[in-house]
């Protein structure tokens, strides 16, 4: 018979232990995210601001994360720091190495959408008299969004995907997961076929999320209601 | 004196430029400027271009920082380092929310409404109630004749309709002055009427101090109280439109004025 009990129950046991992984996996993707939206905000308004020692700081964060393989970074984080009596969480390394990495990219993607603001702007701004806090929220930010949400997006999958390397820092993640079962059950084709499925699975929705984002804040270009 | 004099309108005059110099890089773009203008004046600045006509607006408006002199509104000194953001919380200058301004682009915010676009700034700048800010909306596009036109969005108009919203965006800030910056110079011809129109009404409407850059001689001549010639950042001749546009007795002026007609 096709469904015995030790079949059903097999089934039932790769599930949850896929399951288990990709939850860790969507749990490290949200927090990295949290970290690249921030940092990537916070570098790229650095080196858009008027103080020679902020540009440069952002500048030598992103070229040097820019240059460095998120997998060293995260080997670094995990393995080296602890040499000189800093211990991170495998949890807390994954999500800063991922984060920093991927910020080092947001960052550019946001700088370039915010500079993409007519210059026009900058002056009915302080035409009106607005401050820069109120001017960025009301103003600069809504149209800068546009810009910045379709590469934002792709980074996004990406990172999600990318998330796979926190395996190697002994998290038990979705590849993690799918790598324990093949050990114990052998199967290769099967589990990676299922572990593949899975991550196009968590993907496929977050595009369509952004994408619905997109159509939120782009309304005034297409001069309908939202 | 206290903040609140400096509101009220006083015999002196209302703005004063002092041997302003502006350079960008190297270049000398307002030369040593004096200038003085009563409250209520409306102003017509004339001249080649390059000769530094707009810088003298955004001066005025604080959008320039200037390397030399003195420049004072309504009682309040424009600090020499102006042009940057000023942070929330952080001192003002005193001479905001006095000065509006309308630009060659007109510079609309693409993302809001023509009604959003005109109550934004008394909302958020000026903290009015909603109900005080949509009332404001209602009156100043209504002035414009835009009334209707209130849920468009900026791209679905004209450039003379975009010129009108950015006319009532300004005046719903209640400036004690308003500066014009060749605000029909990127409009089709047909177009240029209605804008003209509009400030034409609020220069016979309102008591407020008018400065306007333009290239239009007959409008100068028709709405001016005082008309100034520049050439490379310095005035040139100063006086009434008839002493300035109809029989100038400056070589330099006339000159200008023969090649302006020609056009």
């Amino acid at each position: 018979m096709l469904f015995d009990a030790s079949t059903l129950d097999t089934a039932r046991f790769i599930a949850r232990q896929l399951a288990n992984g990709a939850l860790v996996t969507l749990e490290i993707t949200f927090f990295a995210q949290v970290v690249v939206v921030v940092m990537s905000f916070v570098i790229a308004l650095m080196r858009l601001s008027p103080w020679r020692a902020l540009r440069w700081i952002a500048t030598v964060y992103v070229e040097i994360l820019r240059g460095i393989s998120a997998l060293v970074l995260l080997f670094y984080l995990f393995f080296i720091l602890p040499l000189f009596g800093i211990t991170l969480a495998p949890m807390t390394t994954g999500i800063l190495g991922l984060g920093l990495t991927f910020s080092a990219y947001g960052s550019e993607i946001v700088r370039s959408a915010l500079s993409n603001v007519a210059r026009g702007q900058r002056d009915a701004i302080k035409a009106l008299d607005f401050d820069a806090i109120t001017a960025f929220r009301r103003i600069i930010l809504p149209q800068a969004l546009p810009f910045m949400l379709p590469p934002m997006g792709n980074q996004l999958v990406e990172l999600l995907k990318t998330t796979s390397l926190v395996s190697l820092i002994t998290l038990s993640d979705l590849t993690f997961s799918g790598g324990q079962l093949i050990t114990t059950l052998g199967q290769q084709t099967l589990i990676w076929s299922i572990v593949l499925v899975c991550y196009f699975v968590m993907a496929w929705p977050l595009s369509w999320l952004v994408k619905r984002y997109e159509r939120r804040v782009t309304h005034w270009r297409r001069g309908v209601a939202p | 004196m206290s903040d609140l004099a400096h509101a009220l309108p006083g015999p002196s005059p209302q703005i004063i430029l002092k041997q302003v110099v502006k350079n960008f890089g190297a270049t000398r773009v307002i030369d040593h400027l004096d200038l003085s203008i009563p409250a209520g004046q409306k102003v017509a600045l004339i001249g080649p271009s390059g000769s530094g006509k707009s810088t003298v607006l955004r001066l005025i408006k604080g959008l320039e920082a200037y390397q030399h002199g003195s420049i004072e509104v309504a009682g309040a000194p424009v600090p020499a380092k102006s042009g940057g953001w000023h942070w929330p919380g952080a001192k003002k200058p005193p001479v905001v929310h006095r000065v509006g301004m309308v630009f060659q682009q007109f510079n609309l915010f693409p993302h809001l409404t023509v009604q959003e676009n005109v109550t934004e700034a008394p909302l958020q700048v000026l903290r009015l109630s909603r109900e005080e800010a949509l009332e404001r909306a209602h009156q100043y596009l209504g002035l414009v004749g835009l009334s209707h036109k209130a849920d468009a969005y900026p791209a679905q108009l004209s450039g003379g309709q975009q010129q009108r919203v950015a006319i009532a965006r300004a005046l719903a800030m209640r400036p004690q002055v308003m500066l014009f910056d060749e605000v029909t110079s990127a409009l089709d011809p047909e177009l240029v009427g209605e804008v003209l129109a509009v400030i034409r009404a609020i220069a016979h409407e309102q008591q407020m101090t008018m400065l306007l850059v333009t290239h239009e001689m007959k409008f100068a001549q028709d709405i001016a109280d005082r008309v100034l010639f520049m050439e490379a950042g310095r005035i040139v001749a100063d006086g009434s439109p008839t002493e300035v546009l109809v029989d100038p007795d400056n070589e330099r002026t006339r000159r200008f004025l023969n090649l302006v007609e020609q056009r």
